[in-house]
Protein backbone atom coordinates (compact mmCIF):
# COMPACT_ATOMS: atom_id res chain seq x y z
CA UNK A 1 0.00 0.00 0.00
CA UNK A 2 2.74 2.37 0.70
CA UNK A 3 4.47 1.65 -1.89
CA UNK A 4 1.81 2.25 -4.23
CA UNK A 5 1.35 5.57 -2.41
CA UNK A 6 4.87 6.50 -2.90
CA UNK A 7 5.10 5.63 -6.49
CA UNK A 8 1.77 8.17 -7.07
CA UNK A 9 3.59 10.87 -5.12
CA UNK A 10 6.54 10.37 -7.07
CA UNK A 11 4.90 10.57 -10.49
CA UNK A 12 2.64 13.31 -9.60
CA UNK A 13 5.72 15.54 -8.14
CA UNK A 14 7.30 14.63 -11.34
CA UNK A 15 4.23 16.04 -13.27
CA UNK A 16 4.47 19.16 -11.42
CA UNK A 17 8.25 18.81 -10.91
CA UNK A 18 9.36 22.62 -12.31
CA UNK A 19 6.36 24.32 -10.73
CA UNK A 20 7.30 23.06 -7.61
CA UNK A 21 10.61 23.42 -7.94
CA UNK A 22 10.07 27.21 -9.13
CA UNK A 23 7.82 27.75 -6.37
CA UNK A 24 10.35 26.46 -3.93
CA UNK A 25 13.33 28.50 -5.46
CA UNK A 26 11.06 31.31 -5.02
CA UNK A 27 10.02 30.80 -1.26
CA UNK A 28 13.93 30.28 0.02
CA UNK A 29 14.59 33.39 -2.14
CA UNK A 30 12.32 34.97 -0.19
CA UNK A 31 13.39 33.83 3.04
CA UNK A 32 16.85 34.30 2.56
CA UNK A 33 16.81 37.74 0.85
CA UNK A 34 18.50 39.54 3.59
CA UNK A 35 21.47 37.62 2.93
CA UNK A 36 21.57 36.83 -0.65
CA UNK A 37 25.37 37.67 -0.37
CA UNK A 38 25.76 34.12 0.91
CA UNK A 39 24.56 32.62 -1.93
CA UNK A 40 25.67 32.69 -5.96
CA UNK A 41 22.45 33.34 -7.89
CA UNK A 42 22.08 30.35 -9.80
CA UNK A 43 23.55 28.08 -6.48
CA UNK A 44 19.85 27.87 -5.19
CA UNK A 45 18.49 27.16 -7.78
CA UNK A 46 20.95 24.33 -8.99
CA UNK A 47 21.27 22.75 -5.09
CA UNK A 48 17.32 22.53 -5.28
CA UNK A 49 16.59 21.08 -8.17
CA UNK A 50 19.60 18.40 -7.61
CA UNK A 51 17.77 17.37 -3.95
CA UNK A 52 14.61 17.48 -5.88
CA UNK A 53 16.06 14.97 -8.95
CA UNK A 54 17.26 12.83 -6.20
CA UNK A 55 14.23 12.88 -3.91
CA UNK A 56 11.98 11.48 -6.51
CA UNK A 57 14.39 8.54 -7.43
CA UNK A 58 14.38 7.40 -4.09
CA UNK A 59 10.91 8.14 -3.15
CA UNK A 60 8.87 5.45 -4.80
CA UNK A 61 11.87 2.48 -3.34
CA UNK A 62 8.88 2.53 -0.61
CA UNK A 63 11.41 3.03 2.41
CA UNK A 64 11.58 5.98 4.85
CA UNK A 65 14.36 4.87 6.55
CA UNK A 66 16.72 8.05 5.52
CA UNK A 67 19.43 7.65 7.85
CA UNK A 68 21.11 4.51 6.81
CA UNK A 69 19.43 2.94 4.07
CA UNK A 70 21.21 2.97 0.76
CA UNK A 71 18.09 3.86 -1.51
CA UNK A 72 18.69 7.61 0.36
CA UNK A 73 22.19 7.98 -0.27
CA UNK A 74 21.86 9.98 -3.01
CA UNK A 75 19.69 12.80 -1.25
CA UNK A 76 22.24 12.20 2.13
CA UNK A 77 24.94 13.02 -0.25
CA UNK A 78 23.07 16.35 -1.49
CA UNK A 79 21.59 17.13 2.49
CA UNK A 80 25.20 16.48 3.56
CA UNK A 81 26.69 19.21 0.70
CA UNK A 82 24.11 21.73 1.52
CA UNK A 83 24.71 21.33 5.16
CA UNK A 84 27.71 21.70 5.47
CA UNK A 85 28.52 23.98 2.69
CA UNK A 86 26.00 26.51 4.77
CA UNK A 87 27.66 25.52 8.17
CA UNK A 88 30.96 26.90 6.50
CA UNK A 89 29.04 30.48 4.64
CA UNK A 90 27.85 31.20 8.30
CA UNK A 91 24.04 30.24 7.86
CA UNK A 92 21.77 30.24 10.86
CA UNK A 93 20.85 26.56 12.17
CA UNK A 94 17.02 27.52 10.90
CA UNK A 95 18.21 28.71 7.67
CA UNK A 96 19.85 25.27 6.83
CA UNK A 97 16.77 23.22 7.96
CA UNK A 98 14.56 25.59 6.03
CA UNK A 99 16.19 24.16 2.45
CA UNK A 100 13.77 20.64 3.32
CA UNK A 101 11.13 22.46 5.09
CA UNK A 102 10.50 25.09 2.96
CA UNK A 103 9.82 22.50 0.55
CA UNK A 104 6.79 21.24 2.23
CA UNK A 105 4.13 24.16 0.64
CA UNK A 106 4.82 24.14 -2.47
CA UNK A 107 4.77 20.05 -2.29
CA UNK A 108 1.12 20.41 -0.40
CA UNK A 109 -0.23 22.91 -3.03
CA UNK A 110 0.77 20.55 -5.53
CA UNK A 111 -0.89 17.76 -4.00
CA UNK A 112 -3.85 19.59 -2.98
CA UNK A 113 -4.84 20.16 -6.85
CA UNK A 114 -4.41 16.57 -7.66
CA UNK A 115 -5.74 14.63 -4.50
CA UNK A 116 -8.69 14.45 -2.04
CA UNK A 117 -9.70 13.04 0.96
CA UNK A 118 -8.50 10.26 2.35
CA UNK A 119 -5.55 10.37 -0.28
CA UNK A 120 -4.61 13.41 0.30
CA UNK A 121 -4.03 12.78 4.31
CA UNK A 122 -1.86 10.02 3.74
CA UNK A 123 -0.07 11.30 1.26
CA UNK A 124 1.00 14.79 3.17
CA UNK A 125 1.58 12.06 6.29
CA UNK A 126 3.92 10.85 3.94
CA UNK A 127 6.14 13.63 2.32
CA UNK A 128 5.96 15.11 6.17
CA UNK A 129 7.46 12.47 7.31
CA UNK A 130 10.23 12.09 4.48
CA UNK A 131 10.87 15.58 4.62
CA UNK A 132 10.88 15.92 8.64
CA UNK A 133 13.90 13.02 8.24
CA UNK A 134 16.00 14.41 6.16
CA UNK A 135 15.71 17.75 7.65
CA UNK A 136 16.92 16.55 11.52
CA UNK A 137 19.65 14.52 9.25
CA UNK A 138 20.61 17.73 7.49
CA UNK A 139 20.62 19.64 10.90
CA UNK A 140 22.52 16.89 12.28
CA UNK A 141 25.12 17.10 9.88
CA UNK A 142 25.30 21.11 9.98
CA UNK A 143 25.79 20.67 13.83
CA UNK A 144 28.97 18.35 12.63
CA UNK A 145 30.08 20.71 10.52
CA UNK A 146 30.18 23.51 13.22
CA UNK A 147 31.69 21.48 15.54
CA UNK A 148 34.68 20.44 13.05
CA UNK A 149 35.18 23.98 12.82
CA UNK A 150 35.31 24.63 15.69
CA UNK A 151 38.01 21.67 16.42
CA UNK A 152 39.94 23.46 13.89
CA UNK A 153 39.73 26.51 15.32
CA UNK A 154 40.73 25.49 18.49
CA UNK A 155 43.99 23.14 16.97
CA UNK A 156 44.58 26.36 14.92
CA UNK A 157 44.22 28.62 18.13
CA UNK A 158 46.62 26.40 20.39
CA UNK A 159 49.15 26.71 17.60
CA UNK A 160 49.30 30.39 17.22
CA UNK A 161 49.15 31.10 20.56
CA UNK A 162 52.35 30.48 21.58
CA UNK A 163 55.16 32.92 19.19
CA UNK A 164 58.42 32.78 20.78
CA UNK A 165 60.11 36.16 19.32
CA UNK A 166 63.44 37.24 19.56
CA UNK A 167 63.73 40.79 20.66
CA UNK A 168 67.76 40.96 20.61
CA UNK A 169 70.30 38.82 19.64
CA UNK A 170 70.10 35.96 22.92
CA UNK A 171 66.89 37.94 24.50
CA UNK A 172 63.44 36.25 23.78
CA UNK A 173 60.14 37.07 24.78
CA UNK A 174 56.92 35.21 25.06
CA UNK A 175 53.64 36.75 25.11
CA UNK A 176 51.34 34.97 26.64
CA UNK A 177 47.57 35.78 25.61
CA UNK A 178 44.36 33.88 27.27
CA UNK A 179 44.10 30.78 29.78
CA UNK A 180 46.84 28.61 30.51
CA UNK A 181 45.88 25.11 31.09
CA UNK A 182 48.39 22.15 31.24
CA UNK A 183 48.00 21.37 27.74
CA UNK A 184 48.69 25.14 26.60
CA UNK A 185 51.52 24.98 29.02
CA UNK A 186 53.25 22.25 27.86
CA UNK A 187 53.22 23.99 24.04
CA UNK A 188 54.41 26.79 25.43
CA UNK A 189 57.13 25.21 27.94
CA UNK A 190 58.34 22.89 25.20
CA UNK A 191 58.65 25.56 22.03
CA UNK A 192 60.37 28.13 24.57
CA UNK A 193 62.71 25.54 25.32
CA UNK A 194 63.58 24.38 21.46
CA UNK A 195 63.71 28.48 20.55
CA UNK A 196 66.38 29.04 23.45
CA UNK A 197 67.98 26.15 22.10
CA UNK A 198 67.73 27.02 18.79
CA UNK A 199 68.81 30.96 18.92
CA UNK A 200 71.23 30.26 21.70
CA UNK A 201 69.44 32.63 23.57
CA UNK A 202 70.54 33.36 27.38
CA UNK A 203 67.61 35.10 28.87
CA UNK A 204 63.81 34.95 28.11
CA UNK A 205 60.94 37.08 29.34
CA UNK A 206 57.68 35.64 30.02
CA UNK A 207 55.14 38.65 29.56
CA UNK A 208 51.48 37.49 31.29
CA UNK A 209 50.05 40.52 30.41
CA UNK A 210 47.37 38.75 28.68
CA UNK A 211 46.84 36.22 30.73
CA UNK A 212 43.40 37.09 32.45
CA UNK A 213 43.79 35.31 35.96
CA UNK A 214 46.48 33.21 37.44
CA UNK A 215 45.92 30.74 39.86
CA UNK A 216 47.75 28.48 42.11
CA UNK A 217 48.15 26.00 38.81
CA UNK A 218 49.06 28.56 36.30
CA UNK A 219 52.05 29.67 39.35
CA UNK A 220 52.95 26.32 38.96
CA UNK A 221 53.15 25.94 35.18
CA UNK A 222 54.77 29.17 34.59
CA UNK A 223 57.71 27.93 38.02
CA UNK A 224 58.42 24.73 36.12
CA UNK A 225 59.20 26.66 32.82
CA UNK A 226 61.36 29.60 34.43
CA UNK A 227 63.19 26.17 35.97
CA UNK A 228 63.39 24.22 32.81
CA UNK A 229 64.69 27.31 31.29
CA UNK A 230 67.37 27.74 34.24
CA UNK A 231 68.70 24.28 33.87
CA UNK A 232 69.22 24.53 30.21
CA UNK A 233 71.04 27.42 30.89
CA UNK A 234 68.84 30.84 30.31
CA UNK A 235 67.34 33.21 32.97
CA UNK A 236 64.00 33.65 32.67
CA UNK A 237 62.26 37.31 33.84
CA UNK A 238 58.50 37.18 34.21
CA UNK A 239 56.73 40.32 33.26
CA UNK A 240 53.58 42.09 32.84
CA UNK A 241 52.32 41.65 36.21
CA UNK A 242 49.05 43.41 36.98
CA UNK A 243 48.59 44.99 40.30
CA UNK A 244 45.18 42.24 40.54
CA UNK A 245 47.67 39.71 39.54
CA UNK A 246 50.21 40.63 42.14
CA UNK A 247 47.76 40.84 44.87
CA UNK A 248 46.44 37.28 43.66
CA UNK A 249 49.82 35.69 43.98
CA UNK A 250 50.67 37.17 47.46
CA UNK A 251 47.10 36.21 48.81
CA UNK A 252 47.23 32.29 47.05
CA UNK A 253 50.77 32.33 49.18
CA UNK A 254 52.48 31.37 46.07
CA UNK A 255 56.87 31.41 46.08
CA UNK A 256 57.81 33.31 43.33
CA UNK A 257 60.54 34.97 45.19
CA UNK A 258 63.58 33.23 43.19
CA UNK A 259 61.72 34.73 39.69
CA UNK A 260 63.10 37.75 38.66
CA UNK A 261 59.71 39.91 37.69
CA UNK A 262 58.46 42.71 36.05
CA UNK A 263 55.86 44.95 36.09
CA UNK A 264 56.41 45.99 32.34
CA UNK A 265 58.07 44.23 29.18
CA UNK A 266 60.01 47.58 28.38
CA UNK A 267 61.50 46.74 31.96
CA UNK A 268 62.14 43.38 31.85
CA UNK A 269 63.72 44.11 28.16
CA UNK A 270 66.07 46.62 29.65
CA UNK A 271 66.93 44.19 32.55
CA UNK A 272 67.90 41.66 29.63
CA UNK A 273 69.85 44.06 27.78
CA UNK A 274 72.02 44.65 30.69
CA UNK A 275 72.60 41.46 31.39
CA UNK A 276 74.28 40.77 27.98
CA UNK A 277 76.54 44.04 28.38
CA UNK A 278 74.05 45.97 26.00
CA UNK A 279 72.36 49.32 27.26
CA UNK A 280 70.10 51.38 25.20
CA UNK A 281 70.69 55.23 25.41
CA UNK A 282 69.88 58.77 23.59
CA UNK A 283 71.58 59.53 20.40
CA UNK A 284 72.90 63.07 21.08
CA UNK A 285 71.91 65.35 18.29
CA UNK A 286 75.72 66.51 17.36
CA UNK A 287 76.06 62.40 16.32
CA UNK A 288 72.99 62.84 14.43
CA UNK A 289 74.14 66.15 12.39
CA UNK A 290 77.34 64.59 12.21
CA UNK A 291 75.66 61.25 10.50
CA UNK A 292 73.28 63.24 8.21
CA UNK A 293 76.28 65.25 7.22
CA UNK A 294 78.24 62.49 6.30
CA UNK A 295 75.43 60.93 4.33
CA UNK A 296 74.89 64.18 2.10
CA UNK A 297 78.45 64.04 1.36
CA UNK B 1 82.56 -1.31 31.88
CA UNK B 2 82.65 2.21 29.93
CA UNK B 3 84.28 4.98 31.65
CA UNK B 4 83.71 8.59 30.77
CA UNK B 5 86.45 10.90 30.20
CA UNK B 6 87.58 13.52 32.49
CA UNK B 7 89.64 15.87 30.86
CA UNK B 8 92.06 19.26 32.69
CA UNK B 9 91.69 22.49 30.72
CA UNK B 10 94.09 24.81 33.08
CA UNK B 11 92.29 24.70 36.80
CA UNK B 12 89.13 23.49 35.39
CA UNK B 13 88.02 19.75 34.59
CA UNK B 14 85.79 19.50 31.38
CA UNK B 15 83.37 16.08 31.48
CA UNK B 16 81.74 15.72 28.14
CA UNK B 17 78.89 12.35 28.59
CA UNK B 18 78.90 11.16 25.20
CA UNK B 19 77.30 7.52 26.39
CA UNK B 20 73.88 6.10 27.28
CA UNK B 21 74.41 6.76 31.66
CA UNK B 22 73.63 3.53 33.81
CA UNK B 23 73.92 3.74 37.38
CA UNK B 24 77.12 1.92 37.48
CA UNK B 25 78.84 4.25 35.10
CA UNK B 26 77.37 7.47 37.39
CA UNK B 27 78.61 6.01 40.53
CA UNK B 28 81.65 5.47 38.99
CA UNK B 29 81.95 8.96 36.96
CA UNK B 30 81.12 10.30 40.70
CA UNK B 31 84.26 8.53 42.33
CA UNK B 32 86.49 9.91 39.15
CA UNK B 33 85.34 13.23 38.81
CA UNK B 34 85.93 13.21 43.21
CA UNK B 35 89.56 11.84 42.58
CA UNK B 36 90.46 14.18 40.26
CA UNK B 37 89.56 17.52 41.67
CA UNK B 38 91.64 16.65 44.54
CA UNK B 39 94.56 15.41 42.67
CA UNK B 40 94.50 18.85 39.91
CA UNK B 41 93.26 21.07 42.72
CA UNK B 42 90.86 21.79 39.98
CA UNK B 43 88.30 25.25 40.98
CA UNK B 44 85.69 24.42 38.39
CA UNK B 45 83.80 21.67 36.67
CA UNK B 46 82.14 22.13 33.64
CA UNK B 47 79.34 18.25 32.81
CA UNK B 48 78.31 18.83 29.14
CA UNK B 49 75.05 16.77 28.63
CA UNK B 50 74.05 17.72 25.60
CA UNK B 51 74.03 14.09 23.72
CA UNK B 52 71.98 13.02 26.88
CA UNK B 53 68.34 12.53 25.38
CA UNK B 54 67.07 10.54 28.20
CA UNK B 55 67.60 11.66 32.06
CA UNK B 56 65.72 9.49 35.31
CA UNK B 57 65.47 10.64 38.48
CA UNK B 58 69.01 8.99 39.58
CA UNK B 59 70.94 10.66 37.22
CA UNK B 60 69.32 13.69 37.86
CA UNK B 61 70.21 13.62 41.61
CA UNK B 62 73.69 12.24 40.74
CA UNK B 63 74.06 15.42 38.89
CA UNK B 64 73.24 17.55 41.93
CA UNK B 65 75.07 15.31 44.02
CA UNK B 66 78.09 15.44 42.13
CA UNK B 67 77.32 19.50 42.27
CA UNK B 68 77.46 19.38 46.21
CA UNK B 69 80.72 17.24 46.55
CA UNK B 70 82.33 19.40 44.08
CA UNK B 71 81.27 22.59 46.67
CA UNK B 72 82.73 21.00 49.29
CA UNK B 73 86.31 20.40 47.37
CA UNK B 74 85.63 23.95 46.75
CA UNK B 75 84.70 23.91 43.22
CA UNK B 76 81.88 25.07 41.13
CA UNK B 77 79.73 23.17 39.24
CA UNK B 78 78.78 23.98 35.89
CA UNK B 79 75.81 21.77 33.42
CA UNK B 80 75.81 22.98 30.08
CA UNK B 81 73.95 21.75 26.89
CA UNK B 82 70.80 20.03 28.52
CA UNK B 83 68.21 19.15 26.04
CA UNK B 84 64.84 20.41 26.09
CA UNK B 85 63.02 17.50 27.08
CA UNK B 86 65.52 16.27 29.68
CA UNK B 87 64.92 19.76 31.39
CA UNK B 88 61.35 19.08 31.27
CA UNK B 89 61.50 15.47 32.85
CA UNK B 90 63.70 17.01 35.42
CA UNK B 91 61.43 19.57 36.35
CA UNK B 92 58.68 17.46 36.00
CA UNK B 93 60.55 14.73 38.53
CA UNK B 94 60.91 17.76 40.88
CA UNK B 95 64.72 17.96 40.52
CA UNK B 96 65.15 21.32 39.76
CA UNK B 97 69.39 21.09 40.66
CA UNK B 98 69.81 23.85 43.18
CA UNK B 99 73.18 25.02 43.45
CA UNK B 100 74.31 23.46 39.95
CA UNK B 101 74.84 26.32 37.66
CA UNK B 102 74.00 25.66 33.62
CA UNK B 103 74.92 27.07 30.61
CA UNK B 104 73.65 27.04 26.95
CA UNK B 105 77.15 25.20 25.73
CA UNK B 106 80.68 24.38 26.26
CA UNK B 107 81.95 27.90 25.36
CA UNK B 108 79.60 29.99 27.36
CA UNK B 109 80.00 27.61 30.70
CA UNK B 110 83.78 27.81 30.15
CA UNK B 111 83.33 31.90 30.45
CA UNK B 112 80.41 31.14 33.59
CA UNK B 113 83.53 29.30 35.11
CA UNK B 114 86.36 32.17 34.80
CA UNK B 115 84.05 34.98 35.75
CA UNK B 116 83.13 32.80 39.19
CA UNK B 117 86.57 32.41 39.73
CA UNK B 118 87.60 35.83 38.88
CA UNK B 119 84.87 36.86 41.29
CA UNK B 120 86.42 34.77 43.92
CA UNK B 121 90.02 35.80 43.65
CA UNK B 122 88.44 39.85 43.90
CA UNK B 123 86.82 38.83 47.11
CA UNK B 124 89.88 37.11 48.55
CA UNK B 125 92.41 39.75 47.62
CA UNK B 126 89.71 41.69 49.48
CA UNK B 127 89.70 39.92 52.33
CA UNK B 128 93.58 39.84 52.27
CA UNK B 129 93.46 43.83 51.82
CA UNK B 130 91.22 44.48 54.64
CA UNK B 131 93.45 42.14 56.69
CA UNK B 132 96.39 43.84 56.31
CA UNK B 133 94.78 47.10 57.05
Amino acid sequence: MADSQSTRLASLMRNRADEVLSEWVRLQQHDLSLRNNLLREGELEQQCREFLNALLIALPQGTTDISTSPVWATVRDYVTTVARSRARQGFTPTETAMFVFSLKQPLFDAMRRELSGDDLAESVWLISTVLDRIGLFGTETYQRGREEIIARQQQELLELSTPVVELWQGVLALPLIGTLDSARTQVVMESLLQAIVDTGSSIAIIDITGVPVVDTLVAQHLLKTVAAARLMGADCIISGIRPQIAQTIVHLGVEISDVLTKATLADAFAIALSRIGLGVGRTSKTTVALRRRTLED
Amino acid sequence: MERIPILKMGSFLLVSIQIDMDDRTAMSLQDDLTGQIVKHRAKGVLIDISSLDVVDSFIGRMLANTAAMARILDADTVVVGMQPSVAITLVELGLSLKGVRSALNVERGMDLLRQISRELEVESERDDADREE
